[in-house]
């Protein structure tokens, strides 16, 4: 993944770009099984190698295929991303350990979800049953951002039609 | 691509399959992974691919214009509606437990009604993406 992160970075064709950025999800979704979180990976597989690299590819055929050349070099940015992701690494310090199971989240509602969760709602996929029952909530807020994503779209590339 | 006789054959040999699996990742999100988000997902990349190698015509003849369109909106609507339903029963809002009989059939019911709103919602948007991204090019390369 560090490979293609590098080459994406090199690399001025922005044709290859999206390539690799089509193997970068392919190879993220791996890990993701391997992390036993198929549901993500299936999404990641899915939109992040499938359909974004489709609609990429097809702004590429609208904007034409070569990164410019930038002008001035990028210190400001390059110090700043450095500096954000030193922080994001140092905060990533004081969460608990991987699969740590006295973690808070483990511990908040997790094991009712657990438990309770097959009886309750009669479906025996805990992630199901808390994405749509439990997280009704949030996932009517990811539906409707979802929605609201798409309208802009709509709003923004529509033609009308008395311009012509 | 619409020339190349080995993508032709195997896009309609695959057509099916991708939306059975469709279908699989939808229904079977009780008992195995998926939902509503990867289904949709995979209905639109089923149909995208069709449309890739037979044409945005033949796409948009599989699925119109006019109906990804109404998909975006019936899915959000869907799933509001179906808090709204709770309401009207004497539950709270998204309260599956008054949708059945007993709690655990009212949960199926709700959860089942849900999953397909964002389904029909996720699809909508992704096919509407995709039509109007490469509706734009065609159009850009008609003038």
């Amino acid at each position: 993944m560090a490979a293609a992160v590098a080459a994406m970075v090199l690399q001025r064709n922005l044709f290859s770009v999206v390539v690799l950025f089509s193997i970068y999800s392919f190879l993220m979704a791996t890990v993701l099984v391997a992390l036993d979180a198929v549901d993500v990976a299936m999404t990641e597989a899915a939109v992040g190698a499938g359909v974004s690299t489709v609609l990429l590819l097809g702004a590429l055929y609208l904007t034409g295929g070569t990164e410019a050349k930038r002008l001035e070099r990028p210190f400001v940015p390059l110090v700043l991303s450095i500096a954000v992701g030193a922080v994001l690494a140092y905060g990533s310090l004081g969460l608990p350990a991987f699969s740590d199971p006295q973690a808070p989240i483990h511990t908040h509602v997790a094991p009712r979800y657990l438990q309770e969760g097959p009886r309750e709602t009669g479906l025996p996929n805990v992630v199901s049953a808390v994405l749509a029952s439990y997280r009704g909530y949030d996932t009517l807020g990811e539906t409707i951002v979802v929605f609201t994503a798409g309208a802009g779209v709509i709003a923004l590339l529509r033609r009308r039609k008395g311009r012509r | 691509m619409k020339d190349d006789i080995i993508l032709r054959v195997v896009a309609k040999l695959l057509m099916p399959f991708m939306l059975l699996f469709a279908l699989y990742v939808q229904f079977h999100a009780d008992f195995g992974p998926g939902g509503g988000f990867q289904a949709g997902v995979i209905g639109a990349a089923a149909i995208v691919f069709y449309a890739l190698i037979f044409g945005l015509r033949a796409g948009q003849r599989l699925a119109p214009d006019w109906v990804v369109e109404k998909m975006l909106a019936a899915g959000a609507l869907l799933f509001a509606g179906v808090g709204l339903a709770g309401l009207a029963l004497g539950g709270n809002y998204l309260d599956y437990f008054v949708l059945g009989a007993d709690p655990v059939s009212g949960q199926h019911r709700g959860i089942f009604w849900v999953e397909a709103g964002v389904l029909l919602t996720v699809a909508g948007v992704m096919l509407k993406l995709f039509y109007m991204f490469a509706g734009r090019g065609r159009d850009a390369g008609d003038e």
